[in-house]
């Protein structure tokens, strides 16, 4: 059984801030964007983010999930992604590339490298699914199917998990933090960001993207696992073979580490000593090593 | 497991603590804090000698900094753009340092990541001395409330560890920050490329007794607990969803300072508007207990008055905020164009935002000579000024000297945040932009031949503007042009004005609050139409007494009457006829046509 959470008029702790500065960022974005989706990775980090939003809006997740699924996620992700779906209610928008899919424009199928399969099956895939002009398929969750999404609003505002301590790029991001028409990142002329007051204004053809995790670390997300019980998949833990995923993403592009953790507390546990500080969370990450570690060139493309 | 219990967060939770670090450009920040992170053991494995091999294929010789400079522009530029931030934790904390820029085109972003700290290193080369930004820095660093300031000497090795080198530059930094009411915490002699006195001591500074960079880190206090402080709960919004049979409507927003709970008394503010707290909400948790400082929450009211997003909660027993529409502020102005007057831009404040004007620049300050220059029209770009600025609808704030939270704001231009600033008076006492201008207007009107009295001979009737308020929607609409109808039937000057007709945003206009350029528009064309002798009646969905004073003032010399439908909105101001809610009825209609009759707005019947 988890143990209960702390009683919420107790002095503020790390977690505690953590957690009011999210549920913040969560409202304004509500608040100021009329239409808003937050992207649904299924890993851990964005999995919390939908647990805040949960907290922020008191048990109710007022905007859809996008999911933009590249087909070589990992099985147990996607199985993991419907119960949960169900199981919370949750307005679930999914896109894909599936001309390039169809073409098998892909690594390691087709001539492509993996910044360029990156780029194909993820940053073309979102810019198009949340302008609304690709096909993507909304979860009725009373009965499981997936149908054609008949409103392709576009999307004004995104909500996306990115942390500022997963690599170089991230680390310079707003919280608030303008898109151009063309989706591109123009990362020399961000908007100034005080007092907990941010971009929430943007031209007409541009969005925003929102980023309520900016400040957490890679234990504190794990710690939060801990104490809210959020679900996670299994595929973070050692199941037996002495290895464990750290970070998600494609079965060609992302190995396990070796790790005996078994559970949230066991993952708590490693990462407190230290055993990873030294290890950069993505280095499972083939893309990042191909772009030079820095994801830069990905994520000014418009790469989450 | 029974005998291990629950393991309160706290037990394990480490306290996080963020550091910025400033600076004139290349005067080695991003080298202390290259220094910082690989002294202290905090850098990735392999990370020092993938830089090294990038310096060396590249033939430039290494250097700290190029660990931060993540960015490959960055690199090319050998400037830090960006505030990035980077991680390191010690036996006592975890922190986040926030490498800000030096040069002056990136003075916003020096401002982003020095708002996110809670203490600062302030970098000054040896060699080259205070130069401007140490100083701009230091007065930004100041005015954002950046208590905690550190001073670090560095490139001490290009001056031989002298100490009266370092001294030198200790006594005119420190008279400096003095007058700028900043107290450093220490002045640390520093050689970040050779590593002394950043994680350990420098034997060539034998004469100096202070903490290293790293202890000095150590040694920086957490913000103080602001539980203690007067109650106030910006309201970010106000939700109902009503999935799964939840009726709740919840007021929430993070608690600035205070505590508060259930059974309270508590009041909104600027409208005025009193509750009690029925109960704190939290998702997973049911029914809270008090809420305070520090946390995003959540509260019902047990009498449910209509509080809209951006006002603020406060206790009924504290202390209150002023509410005023005018203010004395300083100003860090960020914005590519100047702040002029007669320009409209956006304030925030707290969960506020309000259409602001400049309405008047006191003085500007010289950032490099902390000299003030007056007489100045406009705020330029990066200077630090004393205003007055004017907001079109009165805000909740309070003195920055009282509470920082609900004493400071930021100014947004089209779409960018484009100023900040700290208020230090509340001036509402003095004539409004809006005043002057309605009276300007006035002194130039120009007339025709026909005078108000022949107008009134014609029409059996003065002109007029009657507003038609309550939250009824289309039923209130129905009533004011049943009134209109009715009146025209007998044959007065009659005219409905719909609110949509001079909104700007055509699918806006209707039941919401009237944007303040709405309202404007309406003022000004009520003015002529009622000054042609014509009955000018209009609906607005919800308005207070703030909105009704700029629409009396607008329509001057006329008169405004107000009918209220199903209750009075206002605070302080009466409506001249109140009826109920409900569907427009021929009672409805005489109630108000009686009401215009008993002020001899409309002719009698009988007449």
């Amino acid at each position: 059984m988890a143990d209960p959470a702390p009683v919420p008029s107790g002095p503020v702790d790390h977690l505690d801030a953590l957690e009011a500065r999210s549920v913040g960022l969560l409202r304004e974005a509500y608040r100021e964007f009329r239409s808003l989706c937050m992207l649904w990775s299924i890993g851990k980090d964005s999995t919390v983010m939908l647990m805040l939003a949960r907290k922020a809006f008191f048990g109710h997740v007022p905007f859809p999930l996008v999911h933009i699924d590249t087909s070589f996620k990992i099985p147990e992700m996607i199985a993991y992604r419907d119960r949960l779906a169900r199981e919370w209610k949750l307005d679930m928008v999914v896109g894909a590339n599936r001309e390039a899919l169809e073409a098998r424009r892909t690594f390691p199928d087709g001539a492509l490298d993996r910044i360029a399969c990156c780029r194909t099956l993820k940053s073309e895939a979102l810019k198009h699914t949340v302008s609304g002009d690709w096909p993507r398929f909304r979860l009725d969750v009373a009965t499981g199917e997936w149908k054609p999404d008949e409103r392709r609003e576009p999307f004004t505002g995104v909500i996306v998990g990115a942390r500022a301590d997963e690599e170089g790029s991230r680390s310079k991001e707003r919280y608030f933090s303008p898109r151009e028409v063309s989706s591109e990142w123009d990362v020399d002329d961000q908007p100034p960001e005080l007092w907990g007051q941010y971009a929430t204004e943007f031209a007409p053809g541009t969005h925003v993207r929102i980023h309520p995790l900016l400040d957490w670390t890679e234990l504190n997300i794990w710690e939060y696992i801990e104490r809210e019980a959020v679900p996670v998949t299994a595929l973070y833990f050692d199941r037996g073979d002495g290895t464990r995923y750290r970070s998600l993403g494609c079965h060609p592009c992302t190995k396990p580490v070796a790790s005996t953790a078994r559970s949230v507390r066991e993952v708590v546990a490693e990462l407190r000593t230290g055993k990873f500080a030294r290890v950069a969370e993505r280095a499972g990450r083939a893309q990042d090593v191909d772009d030079g570690g820095g994801l830069e060139t990905l994520r000014r493309g418009g790469y989450m | 497991m029974s005998g291990m219990g629950a393991v309160p967060a706290s037990a394990s939770a480490r306290a996080q603590m963020h550091v910025v670090v400033v600076g004139h450009v290349d005067h080695g920040k991003s080298t202390v804090i290259g220094r910082l992170l690989a002294d202290s053991g905090s850098l990735p494995d392999g990370k020092l000698e993938q830089v090294r091999a990038m310096c060396e294929r590249n033939a430039r010789p290494f250097e700290y900094a190029f660990l931060l400079d993540a960015l490959k522009n960055e690199q090319a530029q050998g400037i830090t753009i960006d505030t990035a931030r980077c991680f390191f934790r010690t036996a006592a904390r975890d922190y986040v340092v926030h490498d800000a820029p030096g040069h002056i085109e990136f003075l916003k972003n020096m401002v982003t990541g020095a708002a996110r700290a809670g203490a600062a290193l302030l970098v000054i080369d040896a060699q080259e001395g205070i130069r401007e930004n140490s100083k701009r820095h230091g007065y930004v660093l100041s005015m954002l409330g950046v208590r905690q300031v550190s001073v670090i000497v560095n490139k001490m090795d290009l001056m031989g560890y002298r100490r009266e080198a370092f001294e030198a530059i200790r006594d005119e930094y420190g008279a400096f920050l003095r007058r700028l009411a900043v107290s450093p915490v220490s002045f640390i002699p520093v050689s970040a490329r050779e590593g002394a006195n950043v994680t350990t001591r420098s034997p060539e500074t034998a004469w100096y007794e202070g903490p290293t960079v790293l202890e000095q880190v150590e040694a920086f206090v957490p913000a103080p607990d602001r539980a203690g402080l007067p109650f106030r709960l910006p309201v970010q919004d106000v939700y109902k969803f009503t999935e799964d049979g939840d009726s709740r409507r919840i007021v929430a927003g993070t608690v600035e300072t205070g505590t508060a709970a259930p059974g309270d008394a508590v009041v909104f503010l600027p409208s005025g508007k009193r509750s009690t707290i029925g109960s704190s909400e939290e998702f997973g948790l049911g029914g809270g207990g008090a809420v305070r400082a520090g946390r995003a929450v959540g509260v019902t009211l047990t009498e449910q008055v209509y509080v809209k997003p951006g006002e603020v909660m406060c206790r009924a027993g504290d202390a209150l905020p002023r509410v005023s529409r005018r203010f004395r502020a300083n100003l860090f102005w960020m914005g590519h164009a100047p702040m002029v007057r007669e320009r409209s831009y956006r304030l925030k404040l707290g969960a506020a935002r309000v259409q602001v004007q400049l309405a008047e620049v006191v003085n500007v300050l010289d950032a490099s000579e902390l000299s003030t220059v007056a007489g100045r029209q406009q705020v330029e770009r990066h200077d630090v000024a004393e205003c007055l600025l004017e907001t079109a609808r009165p805000v909740a704030f309070d003195l920055h000297a009282d509470l920082e939270g609900t004493g400071r704001f930021v100014i947004v231009d089209e779409f960018r945040i484009a100023g900040c600033g700290i208020i230090l008076e509340d001036a509402g006492a003095g004539r409004s932009i809006l005043r002057e201008r309605v009276d300007r207007r006035e002194n130039a009107w120009e007339t025709g031949l026909v005078t108000r009295a022949m107008r009134e001979r014609r029409f059996r009737h003065p002109g007029k503007f009657i507003v038609f308020t309550g939250p009824g929607g289309a039923d209130v609409r129905d009533l004011a042009r049943r009134v209109e109808a009715h009146l025209f039937e007998r044959e007065c000057m009659s005219y409905y004005l719909g609110i949509r007709n001079v909104s700007a945003d055509l699918a806006e206009g209707g039941r919401r609050a009237p944007a303040d350029d709405e309202l404007r528009r309406l003022g000004e064309l009520a003015r002529i139409m009622t000054d042609a002798g014509v009955l000018v009646i209009t609906t607005l969905g919800d308005v207070e007494d703030h909105d009704l004073e700029t629409l009396r003032i607008l329509n001057e010399p006329n008169e405004v009457f107000v009918v209220a439908v199903g209750g009075n909105p206002f605070t302080a101001f009466r409506p001249q006829v109140e009826v109920p809610a409900g569907p427009a009825s021929a009672e409805a209609v005489a109630a108000v046509v009686q009401g215009l009759q008993s002020r001899e707005l409309v002719p009698d019947y009988s007449i």
